[in-house]
């Protein structure tokens, strides 16, 4: 138990990536001030340019062996560096596709990019949290400044209204969560993961200290659910996906579903592993009524945005599947299927995106009507990510479900498979839906694609990534599970 | 290039229809001419697996074997034997047939229609030769996503129902198959279909996956009950969607029996045998009386494929039965006979579907009553489709025959009762399809368009006539096929019969 943070300025090395993002921000920030509004340009590039230094320099610390600094709060590990990696790459692309979206909404304001840093950072803080409070520090700086971005476009009633609701019911979650650190706190006495892991695989437990300790547990795991947005939590989910502005929503979307099972594995697994036993049974409950309801709900939905919001709460439903085994493959899975997720829902959104023109948004599901007569190259990358998400071989988004489903079945859950895959073949359903849309329906509308060629360019990638991982999925499996 | 034939003809039209796309649908003409010539060339490839074949072994051949995915020890492994050979020479062959036929026809997205049959000539060709059950599931899965596209988009007036309604189905049925690979997976820790075959399984587990199995093949085939997606995908498709979803992807369902739920679950199978026969009577018998009743031609011919391939799941668990009360002879007589019925009604529901086509080219209806007549003023068209309808009604001389015979010969055998039900579609077929005939081509006009229609051009002749060649070819000589499959079917047997317990 060491409760003083002895400074070592070796140790910044260990955290340099998040010491460089933390200078740029604040660079950034001073600058935007000082920039005439004919280089806000600038701001972007800027932006762009810092996530990608913070990312090689996540890069370069992959291998490093297992550090943990600043007494016992912060960890560098291989979990840490990739994670770091992958999400400064989700949110470079997410960044590509926004700048259309804000330029052609009037929001491309220097204050947004700042936000989007400053949640970039809690993140990093809360994939290297290794204390308890670290790892809440994190969260707050990432959902503050969520709150914020959501509420950016100030003159949008819906928007003002999905960041008062994420607000609450975020601060609810917040609460949830520290008042189970806080129990965790009162029995093992320490807020570091290494010391909790330790007291909770202690042989000798009283009755009385498992007790309190599930009773932590229960808030912890309410906590996560609502950050990730799994049913019952779900809530808050469908309506900040609808109403915030899709450039927004596309970043929620993704890159906050690294950090929160990044914080998961932190907790959970590193810190309670031992306790899998009593977590795991909430788990099951979790993921199949997240499966299940989004699943079902999304098939009535006309909104674009909304209707991806419960496919997102049924992909939380599988995340959450892969920690019920308890093995490390189960864990390797749900991170495969978690950047198999992100991957697709970049493309999905940044689909939507592309179809933005200057004033007009794109967010029903009939907007896509006659795509494939006027754009049949993203017609067919439509085609592809709504595909994968249902699950279909040979793109990514089957393998996930397989590597999940495998580990389920291995884990004797059979029946939970079984259950799975048939709210898949329902959510087949609203997939199709939107590839009627563009194939199917006959329409005398006009569809032009006003999107620069880098969103064009970059979106293409991503979709053949999604065709590309599909085919060749050993190397991101194996990714996946070096990791633990 | 001796090894990689197969992976050439898989891949090779999956390739292809990328670049068929890119040509655009602008330059109509040069994708009409780059299809025909990549499915012209696919065929030939293939006619180098009939003649590079042995049928004196029941080993799979032309064997390519690669790590894919190792973390789960899954292999791009594939190969032929006596069963999937026929099988892939008839998709390369329909090919060639739905890619002439959709020559002038189709007018819209021309490219992309075309680029729709390439990709799913290699993806079913891929289902045809996967040894490996996850690559098996991919191609099996993947194939749907054309055959959406074809209905969905070349399709009539109800296309979008039928298109979601034939996804759903078969996706639906596929899941359940996925989740018994992966338990069997966990059991012997190998994807491979061959080791699935030698894999240890008690009865309680060999009758799950028995289930699921069934599920994924019955509405594949399809089975009753759960044929019902069938008659609505095949009356809204285009001409060139219904010709391989009955000559083909109908197939993959009776493939699966073969290739799974024999060898994999025996026990299972003579466990259940019993009903999967009374549901493949049904649909012969009543399925047959369904298509007595029918207006539109397609939908006729439709219910007509269903009760045709009843025959194929008789013939299929009718060994079990047969097997119990005599000869291993019968019950080997009643699974070649499923497999020969396999491809012949590959050609005579391609041929069928064909010319309704050639009609609804004409006249844009499928109603019977449009027709009467036709004889009058398209002689030659009319001779061919007598000559198919024949076929189907099951007329010795015709490869409709063959297959229907050896399995109520096999059934006949197993108990009289089946023999003579499966023997009655000799009749019902008889009159649902003479009586198509009676008022579609005989008769006076009673239609004045009718007596405008231009008989069948070159283009549409050559069609129909190769695929009456095939036709009479293998009812006029069926051993030509029994050889390649006996082998092969011999072993199946084999294994069937072999209790895993």
């Amino acid at each position: 138990m060491n409760n003083i943070i002895e400074f070592d300025t070796s140790s910044l090395w260990i955290a340099l990536p998040e010491f460089f993002l933390l200078s740029a921000i604040v660079i950034i920030l001073l600058l935007d001030l000082f920039l005439d509004k004919r280089f806000k340009q600038v701001t972007y590039y800027l932006t762009q340019f810092s996530l990608l230094i913070t990312g090689l320099l996540a890069f370069n610390l992959i291998n490093h062996p297992q550090t943990i600094i600043f007494g016992g709060s912060f960890v560098l590990d291989n979990m840490a560096s990739v994670f770091k990696v992958f999400m400064m790459g989700a949110s470079m692309v997410a960044m590509v596709y926004s700048r259309h979206y804000l330029r052609a909404h009037f929001l491309f304001r220097g204050g947004y990019f700042v936000l989007v840093l400053l949640s970039v950072l809690g993140m990093m803080v809360m994939i290297s949290g290794y204390s308890l409070l670290t790892l809440y520090l994190g969260l707050e700086i990432l959902s503050l400044s969520l709150y914020a971005l959501i509420a950016i476009a100030r003159e949008r009633a819906d928007a003002i209204e999905a960041a008062l609701k994420y607000f609450v019911l975020g601060a609810i979650a917040s609460g949830l969560l520290l008042y189970g650190m806080s129990m965790i706190y009162g029995i093992s006495g320490s807020l570091n993961i290494n010391d909790i892991a330790s007291f909770a695989s202690n042989a000798n437990l009283a009755p009385r200290e498992t007790l309190i300790i599930n009773f932590g547990l229960v808030f912890l795991v309410i906590g996560i659910a609502f950050k990730l947005g799994a049913v019952p939590f779900h809530m808050w989910v469908p309506d900040v996906y609808q109403g915030a502005p899709t450039s927004v929503t596309l970043f929620i979307s993704t890159v906050p579903k690294i950090a929160a099972v990044a914080m998961l594995l932190r907790i959970l697994v590193d810190g309670l592993g031992n306790m899998h036993a009593y977590w795991s049974d909430l788990f099951m409950i979790l993921s199949i009524l997240s499966i299940a309801l989004g699943s079902v709900v999304a098939l009535m939905q006309t909104n674009i945005k909304r209707m991806l919001a419960y496919s997102t709460i049924s992909h939380v439903g599988f995340i959450m599947l892969g920690f019920i085994t308890g093995t490390l493959t189960g864990y390797g899975a749900a991170t495969f299927y978690m950047l198999v997720y992100v991957l697709m829902s970049l493309a999905a959104f940044g689909m939507i995106i592309l179809l933005n023109k200057q004033g007009f948004e794109v967010d029903q599901i009939s907007d896509f009507k006659g795509l494939s007569k006027h754009a049949p190259w993203f017609a067919l990358m439509m085609l592809i990510i709504m595909l994968s998400m249902a699950g279909v071989p040979p793109l990514v988004g089957f393998y996930s479900k397989f590597f999940i489903l495998q580990q389920v079945v291995s884990a004797g859950f059979i029946m939970i498979a079984v259950i799975a895959v048939i709210f898949t073949v329902i959510s087949a359903y609203y997939y199709l839906q939107i590839i009627k849309s563009m194939y199917f329906d006959e329409t005398d509308k006009n569809i032009t694609i006003q999107a620069p060629i880098d969103i064009q360019l970059v979106l293409s990638i991503n979709v053949i990534l999604i065709l590309a991982v599909g085919l060749f999925p050993d190397f991101w499996m194996k990714l996946a599970l070096s990791l633990f | 290039m001796e090894n990689s034939l197969l992976s050439l003809l898989i891949w090779l039209p999956i390739f292809s229809s990328v670049l068929v796309i890119f040509i655009g649908n602008n330059h109509a003409n040069t994708a009409r001419w780059a299809s025909i010539i990549i499915s012209v060339l696919v065929f030939m490839m293939s006619l180098s697996l009939y003649t590079g074949f042995d049928s004196s072994t029941h080993l799979m051949q032309f064997v390519e074997r690669t790590s894919w995915i190792s973390q789960f020890n899954i292999h791009y492994h594939i190969g032929i034997d006596g069963i999937s050979m026929p099988l892939i020479i008839l998709t390369t062959f329909s090919t060639i047939l739905v890619i002439v036929a959709g020559w002038e026809v189709i007018t819209k997205r021309c490219a992309h229609y075309m680029a729709a049959f390439l990709m799913m000539e290699g993806l079913i060709i891929g289902v045809f030769s996967s040894l490996d059950a996850i690559l098996f599931y991919a191609f099996w899965e993947a194939s749907l996503i054309p055959m959406l596209l074809i209905i969905g988009i070349w399709g009539g007036g109800n296309r979008v129902y039928a298109s979601i309604k034939f996804f759903l189905y078969t996706f639906l049925g596929s899941v359940f198959m996925l989740v018994s690979l992966i338990y069997m997976y966990n059991k012997g820790g190998s994807f491979s279909i061959l080791d699935m075959h030698n894999l240890e399984l008690s009865f309680a587990e060999q009758s799950y996956i028995f289930w699921a199995f069934f599920i994924a093949f019955s509405v594949k085939v399809p089975m009753f009950p759960v044929h019902t997606w069938l008659p609505d995908a095949h009356v809204q498709a285009p001409t060139g969607g219904s010709v391989i979803l009955a000559a083909i992807m109908l197939k993959m369902g009776g493939y699966g029996f073969f290739r799974f739920s024999l060898p994999i679950t025996p026990d299972a199978s003579l466990e259940f045998s019993e009903i999967i026969i009374v549901l493949s009577l049904i649909a012969i018998v009543y399925i047959g009386f369904v298509a007595l009743v029918q207006r539109d031609m397609k939908k006729l011919i439709a219910y007509s494929s269903i009760s045709h391939m009843g025959f194929v799941t008789l013939g299929v668990f009718i060994l079990f039965l047969v097997y119990k009360s005599s000869a291993i002879e019968g019950a080997l007589l009643g699974l070649e006979g499923a497999m020969v019925q396999m491809i012949s009604h590959g050609f005579i529901s391609a041929a069928m579907f064909l010319v309704v086509g050639v009609l609804y080219d004409r006249l844009h209806s499928r109603e019977i009553s449009t027709y009467g007549g036709v004889i009058n003023s398209m002689p030659k068209f009319t001779g061919f489709a007598v000559l198919f309808a024949m076929a189907n009604a099951g007329l010795p001389g015709t490869s409709g025959f063959v297959g229907e015979f050896m399995v109520i010969l096999g059934a006949i055998q197993a108990n009289i009762w089946y023999g003579v039900l499966a023997a009655s579609t000799l009749i019902i077929g008889a009159a649902y399809t003479l009586w198509m005939v009676k008022r579609v081509f005989w008769g006076a006009v009673t239609n004045p368009v009718v007596a405008t229609l231009k008989d069948i051009n070159a283009r549409e002749f050559s069609i129909l006539a190769i695929l009456a060649v095939a036709v009479l070819a293998m009812g006029l000589y069926p051993q030509s096929v029994i050889e390649l499959i006996h082998t092969s079917i011999e072993h199946l047997l084999h294994q069937a019969l072999t209790s895993k317990l």
